[in-house]
């Protein structure tokens, strides 16, 4: 009641967000000085229709399709309360009304699914990204990624774990561009104070609930001084409210270098967009590649889970060789962003099951398992451990 | 067909001869005259060690010892010594060890101003992994070739409003261009199969997409070479899984900065990693990126491997392919070996002990 109390007293703006009475469970508010980057614990939207939740699927491109039609036919199977409204995006055509549709849906269910939505670099500048345009359509500021090592899977570093927060909205991704004088091209990279102690704060956060040590904060500020030395003042600035958590920050290049050789260095990672994507891909690899890890884009309001790599996998598109250990944990990260806890831990404990037998392993990992011999095994193990499915009823 | 076979062998033989004008001048009698900056730190030491084992494989280099202390010109603009600037424009070829980063002297880095004293355009780290020294990656061999004057790295920024920053990313066809005809001029002189251009143009697509026209552009004149590209997070990604696909790499500055580093981790870290600097006008720096490590200057305990790869490189840009080859399997031959190793390396020999045993080894070989 207090906190329902405090919570009222909050600008209207964040109001609609709480979704006080209904789940039961009011939001936790970030106090402290910093009035402007108050960020506030999405709550998943309530659930509707008889306690269904819906969710918005985006199959997209490559392999895309036919992971997410696997992530149906397994919640069909195991009951998961979860019902689909598939929005399709086509990547090929000029116009962007697909990719406004696709907003609009997931403004309404407020949690997305989907597959990576291929940008075909040939074509003029005018035709964005659409995956970029949707990430900052929505303001998705937090991409979090967990690598973990499985102990199934063969990789030259053993017990990895580390979980990267990416800056998902600003930096080298602003799409800024112009051709100045024929010949030379201007690209910008934008970083503001807002977004750098958002990230930061959502970082330490993070940490924190985890009961996670050490943030890293990953930069180029020796090079990049205004652009990078903000942001790492910034999370120096929000390292300060967190006594208990240790700060430290590392060039982006040494980076790499240590992520190679001593990976168990590193706990909480914290950097701005380009540096993400090259240290999460590096974190990739490390823990067994593009198949194997789920990522997360959260936003204040919206949630959208996919692969962490963001891969669209078209030349093992159709051949049923992809590994949908990636997109199926993805689904677990959505199921528990809806507080489907219990959904959420059985899935993810037959997907880590399946991973332990080399057998069905597939070609990525260095098997010759087959995608829906994957999905099958998983369902066998949700039958013979979990609650009653389709099957049994 | 007839017509295409012909133009592709005139392009090739314009290619070779390009080449071979490229190269300074090779002096199959004479000594070649080499600028040495030993830097600082444990800069002075490994200089003399590389000095050393050139003298005992009796390499015809002459070195020509320089410091490169900023110094303020005429007009307020800080620059190298003019001795150091006339000794690298006669010779050409330049051998640099470790610069301490001046903090609050007032004047950018050196190894900036020498970029821009010397238009330093390329950068090329050759990545190999040596047999003795044990990383959890083997079989590694690619080079990567960054773009070293533009892109990310031109240091323009302003701060728009108060909490709002933009920095400039440069992109420029004639860089672009410069940097791409080097690489494949690179892989043809070293008989390198493919060239990977690496960019990320489905998001930064103007300017990481007239860099890739401009290798594409290129590669029409380079068909003996397989031409492909490949975005940044595709290369990390299989960098770090299977490091043995890649070839050469030719990419803009800051994703050179980046997988330049992450490829030395994957063999073993600076201090065994050569660097070569690539100058308009046939300048050439060879240099050790490592740092100056001050904490054990003047001990004899410095790894010189890096520097002496580094002169290995310099070695074959000038030509002299038969003493490169000799001083490098010395020296791998004595990593392999385990008897006589530096700290980093795993040992607990001398800096001289080191520098003394790929002497000897140099030496039998004769």
């Amino acid at each position: 009641m207090a906190a329902s109390s405090a919570a009222l007293s909050l600008p209207k703006v964040f109001r609609p967000v709480l979704g006080l009475g209904r789940s039961g469970n009011p939001a936790k508010v970030t106090g402290g000085s910093m009035l402007h980057a108050t960020v506030i614990l999405v709550t998943p939207p309530p659930a509707k229709y008889g306690g269904r939740h819906t969710v918005t699927l985006i199959p997209g491109d490559g392999i895309g399709p036919e992971l997410l039609n696997h992530v149906r036919e397994l919640f069909r199977f195991s009951c998961v309360p979860v019902d689909f409204e598939v929005v399709n995006v086509n990547s090929s055509v000029a116009t962007e009304d697909d990719i406004h549709n696709a907003i609009t849906a997931i403004r309404r269910n407020g949690v997305a699914l989907k597959g990576n939505i291929e940008t075909n670099h040939n074509m003029p500048p005018s035709h964005k990204s659409r995956n970029n345009l949707l990430r900052t359509s929505l303001d998705l500021f937090a991409n979090m990624m967990h690598c973990q090592s499985l102990p199934g899977v063969q990789t030259r570093h053993k017990n990895i774990d580390i979980i990267i927060i990416r800056e998902n909205t600003e930096g080298e991704y602003s799409s800024l561009e112009h051709e100045s004088v024929s010949g030379v091209v201007e690209s910008l990279k934008i970083i503001t104070r807002y977004n750098s102690l958002r990230i930061a704060d959502y970082a330490f956060r993070l940490a924190r609930e985890k009961g996670r040590r050490r943030v890293t904060a990953v930069h180029k500020a020796n090079i990049m001084k205004l652009a990078d030395g903000l942001f790492l003042q910034c999370c120096k600035e929000v390292a300060s409210g967190y006594p208990d958590i240790q700060f430290d920050s590392m060039i982006v290049d040494n980076t790499t270098m240590q992520l190679v050789s001593k990976p168990h260095q590193f706990d909480v990672m914290v950097m701005p967009n380009l540096y993400g994507n090259v240290v999460s891909n590096v974190c990739a690899g490390l823990v067994g590649g593009p198949g194997l890890v789920p990522g997360a884009n959260y936003g204040t309001n919206y949630a959208v889970f996919e692969t962490a790599t963001r891969n669209t996998g078209k030349s093992i598109a159709d051949k049923n060789i992809a590994n949908p250990t990636a997109m199926l944990l993805a689904s677990c990260l959505m199921l528990d962003h809806l507080r489907l806890h219990d959904y959420a831990n059985m899935i993810r404990g037959a997907v880590l099951t399946t991973m332990n037998e080399t057998r069905l392993h597939t070609a990525d990992i260095g098997g010759q398992g087959t995608t829906s011999e994957v999905v099958q095994s998983v369902m066998k193990n949700i039958q013979s451990g979990g609650p009653l499915t389709t099957e049994q009823i | 067909m007839a017509g295409n076979a012909w133009r592709s062998t005139v392009s090739r033989v314009v290619g070779a001869m390009k080449s071979q004008a490229s190269h300074p001048r090779t002096f199959s009698r004479g000594l070649q005259t080499v600028t040495l900056i030993p830097g600082d730190g444990i800069g002075p030491e490994i200089s003399t060690a590389v000095m050393k084992i050139f003298e005992a494989a009796k390499a015809p280099i002459q070195w020509e010892e320089r410091n490169v202390t900023a110094i303020k010109g005429p007009g307020g603009k800080w620059m190298i010594p003019t001795e150091a600037k006339d000794s690298m424009d006669k010779s050409k070829i330049g051998l640099k060890g470790p610069l301490k980063t001046p903090i609050a002297a007032g004047h950018p880095s050196m190894n900036l101003l020498l970029r821009k004293t010397f238009d330093l355009y390329a950068n090329v780290r050759p990545c190999v992994s040596i047999e003795g020294y044990k990383t959890p990656y083997t079989d590694v061999d690619l080079v990567t070739i960054r773009e070293n004057t533009e892109g990310e790295y031109s240091g323009i920024e302003h701060v728009i409003v108060d909490g709002v920053v933009q920095s400039i990313k440069l992109i420029t066809e004639e860089a672009s261009q410069r940097i791409a005809e080097y690489a494949f001029e690179y892989a043809r002189n070293n008989q390198r199969a493919s060239v990977t251009a690496v960019h990320k143009a489905n998001i930064m697509r103007m300017s990481d997409g007239l860099f890739l026209r401009k290798c594409r552009e290129v590669a029409e004149n380079f068909k003996d070479i397989k031409f492909t590209e490949m975005y940044l997070d595709t290369v990390c990604l299989n960098m770090v899984q299977d490091p043995t696909q890649f070839d050469v790499l030719v990419m803009p500055n800051l994703y050179g900065d980046i997988l330049s580093d992450l490829c030395a981790g994957l063999i073993g870290g600076l201090g065994v990693t050569p660097s070569g600097n690539i100058g308009a006008n046939g300048v050439a720096i060879f240099e050790s990126v490592h740092g100056t490590a001050p904490d054990i200057a003047g001990k004899d305990l410095a790894n010189p491997t890096a520097l002496l790869l580094s002169a290995v490189m310099m070695l074959r840009h000038m030509g002299l392919h038969g003493q490169a080859k000799k001083i490098e399997t010395a020296c791998f031959d004595t990593i392999r070996d385990k008897k006589v190793l530096t700290k980093d390396l795993g040992g607990n020999s001398k800096c001289s002990e080191f520098t003394g045993e790929i002497c000897r080894r140099v030496q039998d070989m004769e």
